[in-house]
């Protein structure tokens, strides 16, 4: 290990981490002192907080080339740079979604806000790991902001029960990840990935494979692939929406920079051990995720298995162990987050006190309702589906494109397949809004101008995307290479 | 002339979102915007026609700008031979489903409105792309506006016939996508002359072959992928049946000319029986079919099939009549009979939709016996149903015996038993439009609201007076529509008898 010397310009690529450290210290504390008439003062600031981290990130934290720290556990590079920009980015829309839900229903507490820090700080250490024990402080770091987060409107049952399930089987996977983790340790002496990297190539022995099942499970169970899905309908479906809105969608940057540094970096060398075990969690994913989501009535439990069905396109993307492949995971799980961030914003802006506006019948009509919002939403189901001129036709095309490189004739055909059970019913739920009478009159809530506009530039983003993709699939092709 | 193919695709779009945000309020602005749109857009397809080369097999008003150059896909357009008379079609219909429903649509109206100019671009874009990615794009971007159509203005089963016409669709658009991929990779860019250029082997172009199968076979429909059809004729409001029935069908004939003929030759060759065989059991059995059917959408649906199984039996002849006669003089006789028949069907069909919409928005009923004597109280419009009856029969002199005749006799020069089951059209198709025209429009005064029926407007006489035109001017002189479309013809079928497996 390289003797460590403390200057600006070297830990300057990590001002992000730096920073959010920082202001998590000073949100936490001005959250105990401001008391209960000030709850809004916590909000704000934490918005604040992630627009000024922003900003310093770009001003500082920009980095041409690779670099390594802290003795070569942390790297920053163009990829990490990029998605922790859209980690601050994608929290901050999701503060902005949750403040009135939170409001109405008496929890807009300085937790929330705190843990959603504390979580993208997890996903930032995710994204710049380069060692083994980075990834898992960072894997821990998410996992227990998260948990927490679920747990965290004490005095609900469901969610209490969700954060218990969350946890317990959290806690397995978290083990699971420690344990092929130590094999591999234990059997190539390093940490590094980089050095993992450089050293591990097929063949290898039984114990570095036995090693590679146990981290491929862990990554499997974070991203909610099958059989390792059990957790995610229930947290989905029982933590309030708002926290739901953020399990949905940031942390799956830091997974897929999970299943990236671990899978495609460090163990790179072995993609022929575990490019077949993903392909059949891939194919499970895709099957069941897609099959079970037909016959959900529950909102966000079909979110739930929406998002299962789209982890089994991610996977495939790893499946193809290309660059190319990585590519379109990342571009995947880039327009997976945008959507799903508009997914859950819809059903926070239709949510009222006392009503949760999770049930599928809850749609019904909810053209004549509420326009705008039926219209965000038509064009979010139409881009999920996969259907030109929305964005989600660019990435299922671009994983389509990296099993045809790579010869995965039958996974093409299981996928597109799929594609079309997946688009039944996300149809279901625009016939509800669109072609059935609304089951009550009321029009939605008329506040919150500024949300509605913020929801409005999110669904026109899955539109110009699906127009003019190809900056961001240029920017997502730059990144991996 | 540059630039006039986007403007033929962008202007009805921009004007659809216009009218959209008009909103219900400004209906009566939207209404003269959308017939406007629409008028405009027809006339700007009129210099086109005027300074298109026909001396050429290649593609003619070339736009390209790069869309994806990380892909090499293309904002690519052109035209030649088999995409103008369809893009003029697209034009033209679109004009008539806008003042069709001018009055009869009163809820969310400029909504309606906007999907059909919306529909229009897209679908010219489906015929002038000459890139495949961007061909791919238009065509199922088509899918959203019709699925909304269908589910928001059609009849009780609506929400069963959109879904189920999405999904049918869309399973076979994914396949196709697939292997427009597959293609992609070997062949390094998007571009349609690109892939017909590619070579393949035959156990390539064998799946190849299948996935466009899947996706155009759909769209056609043919014999047994048909079903979603009748659904979707019945539910979907007046408009959508036209534009579903006149051009969302010929995308699938337009589909196995562009794609599968010069892409997969040697497949299409070795699969030729298969596409001919389930031809003629479009034309005989569901003809058949649309003998006994009860409900007047229902019939001219399965005649749809019926009739679109000439131009896929008139598309795959070309190897036989190579096989049969041993010289390429004449192979293309199957193909211009296709085409013609496409053209003619889109005019002949939605014609036959708008009477049914004439009769259903004064009676609300599409059950034949429902009616009886219509002639008595609508003289004029009964006029025009019989001469709509008679084209779909192929009567010389309407635009439906030229492409049937061109057809049956490139059948007889591929093989006797071909043309004889293809003129069985002739009978059957015969008998269940003059029975229905018989039922319907002869006969005395069925029932009250028969007899309380008012004679056409105005502008449903313009509508269907300015199909009627089209419909004779193009049965007594098809030859500017031959002669637009013979050098595409010729080149295509140099392509579907060359060989593109590498040696």
């Amino acid at each position: 290990m390289t003797e460590m010397t403390l200057t600006w310009s070297g830990v300057a690529p990590a001002i992000a981490e730096i920073y959010l450290v920082a202001a998590i210290c000073i949100i936490l504390l001005v959250d105990v002192f401001a008391g209960e008439k000030n709850r809004g003062l916590t909000a704000t600031l934490s918005l604040v907080a992630l627009v000024v981290g922003a900003a310093l990130t770009v001003t500082y934290g920009q980095v041409t080339h690779k670099v390594l720290l802290f003795g070569n556990m942390y790297v920053a590079d163009e990829l990490s740079y990029v998605l922790k920009l859209a980690g601050f980015l994608i929290v901050a829309v999701v503060l902005l979604y949750s403040r009135a839900y939170l409001e109405t229903r008496n929890i807009l507490r300085g937790e929330y806000y705190v843990l959603a820090l504390t979580a993208l700080l997890g996903i930032f250490v995710l994204v710049s790991a380069n060692s083994l024990l980075t990834v898992y402080i960072g894997v821990e770091l998410l996992a227990l902001s998260v948990y927490a987060m679920v747990a965290f409107d004490r005095d609900s049952g469901i969610a209490a029960e969700s954060a218990i399930k969350y946890f317990v089987l959290g806690a397995i996977a978290s083990g699971a990840l420690l344990y092929g983790m130590s094999l591999i340790y234990g059997l190539t002496g390093t940490l590094d990935l980089a050095e993992l990297g450089a050293h591990l190539h097929s063949p290898v022995s039984m114990g570095v494979v036995l090693g590679i099942v146990f981290i491929v499970v862990a990554v499997a169970f974070k991203l909610g692939a099958v059989p390792f899905h059990m957790w995610l309908p229930d947290v989905y479906q029982g933590a309030p929406t708002s926290v739901t809105l953020f399990i949905g969608t940031a942390p799956k940057i830091a997974y897929f920079a999970l299943a990236l540094r671990l899978l495609a970096q460090g163990l790179g060398g072995t993609v022929d051990e575990w490019s077949p075990m993903l392909s059949a969690l891939a194919v499970l994913t895709l099957v069941v995720g897609n099959v079970v989501a037909v016959v959900q009535t529950n909102m966000k439990r079909l979110l739930a298995y929406s998002t299962i069905s789209n982890v089994g396109f991610i996977l495939l993307g790893f499946v193809a162990g290309t660059q190319s492949g990585y590519t379109a995971a990342l571009y995947y799980t880039l327009i997976y987050v945008l959507t799903a961030l508009g997914f859950f914003g819809v059903i926070l802006l239709l949510s009222r006190a006392g009503y949760e506006a999770d049930e599928l019948d809850d749609y019904k009509g909810l053209y004549q309702r509420d326009p705008l919002l039926a219209l965000a939403m038509m064009m979010l189901m139409f881009s999920t589906a996969g259907v030109p001129p929305f964005v989600g036709f660019w990435a299922k095309l671009r994983i389509f494109q990296a099993l045809w490189e790579t010869h995965h004739f039958w996974l093409v055909v299981i996928a597109a397949a799929m594609s079309v059970v997946g688009a039944f019913y996300y149809l279901r739920v625009i016939k509800l809004m669109y072609f059935d009478a609304p089951a009550v009159a009321a029009p939605t809530a008329g506040r919150s101008t500024g949300v509605r506009l913020v929801l409005a530039a999110n669904a026109f983003a899955v539109l110009l995307l699906g127009l003019l993709p190809s900056s961001l699939l240029d920017l997502c092709s730059r990144l991996i290479h | 002339m540059h630039g006039l193919l986007s403007i033929l695709i962008w202007l009805p779009i921009a004007a659809g979102v216009v009218v959209l945000l008009l909103g219900e309020r400004n209906i009566a602005a939207g209404r003269w915007l959308s017939l406007l749109a629409t008028l405009v857009t027809m006339a700007l397809t009129l210099p086109l026609i005027a300074a298109f080369d026909t001396t050429t097999a290649s593609f003619q008003f070339l736009e390209h700008v790069p869309w994806i150059p990380r892909f090499h896909a293309a904002y690519a357009l052109g035209l030649d031979g088999i995409s103008l008379p369809l893009v003029v079609l697209t034009a033209f219909i679109t004009i008539f489903v806008v003042i069709a429903g001018w009055t009869v649509i009163e809820v969310r109206a400029a909504q309606y409105f906007a999907a059909f100019l919306i529909m229009e671009g897209l679908m010219i874009g489906v015929f002038s792309a000459t890139d495949a990615l961007l061909f791919y794009f238009f065509w199922e971007a088509m899918l959203i506006p019709m699925f909304l159509i269908i589910g928001i203005w059609g009849g009780p089963r609506r929400v069963y016939a959109t879904i189920k016409f999405f999904l049918y669709t869309f399973l076979g658009s994914v396949f196709m996508l697939a292997a427009l991929i597959y293609m992609y990779v070997k062949a390094g860019d998007y571009s349609i002359a690109s892939f017909q250029s590619l070579p393949l082997t035959l156990v390539e172009q064998r799946w190849i072959f299948v996935a466009f199968l899947l996706a155009f076979a759909v769209k056609v429909p043919m014999w047994p992928v048909h079903t979603w059809l009748p659904d979707a004729h019945v539910e979907a409001p007046t408009g959508g049946s036209v534009i579903l029935a006149a051009i969302m069908l010929k995308m699938g004939g337009y589909g196995f000319l562009r794609f599968s003929l010069p892409i997969a030759p040697d497949a299409s060759r070795e699969l030729d029986m298969l596409i001919i065989a389930l031809s003629l059991i479009a034309v005989v059995y569901i003809g058949f079919v649309a003998l006994v059917q009860q409900d007047m959408k229902k019939l001219i649906a399965y005649s749809s099939i019926a009739h679109m199984g000439f131009v896929t039996l008139g598309a795959f002849l070309v190897y036989d009549i190579v096989r049969a006669t041993g010289s390429v003089q004449g192979a293309g006789m199957g193909m211009d009979g296709a085409m013609v028949q496409m053209v003619s069907h889109g005019l002949i069909s939605g014609a036959l939709f708008l009477c049914v919409g004439v009769l259903y928005d004064r009676v609300h009923s599409r059950q034949i016996a429902d009616y009886g004597g219509v002639i008595n109280t609508m003289p004029i419009f009964a006029a025009f149903m019989v001469l709509f009856g008679l084209a779909n029969t192929g009567l010389p002199g309407t635009s439906g015996f030229v492409g049937e005749f061109l057809v049956i006799i490139a059948a007889f020069k591929a093989s006797f038993w071909y043309s004889l089951l293809a003129a069985v059209t002739l009978i059957l198709g015969a008998a269940y439009t003059l029975w229905l025209v018989k039922r319907v429009v002869f006969g005395p005064v069925g029932n009250d609201r028969v007899a309380a029926l008012q004679d056409l407007n105005g502008r449903e006489f313009l509508v269907l007076g300015a199909l009627a035109i089209a419909v004779l001017l193009l049965g007594v002189w098809p030859a500017p529509l031959l002669k637009i479309m013979q050098p595409t013809i010729h080149h295509l079928v140099d392509q579907a008898i060359a060989t593109k497996i590498p040696l």
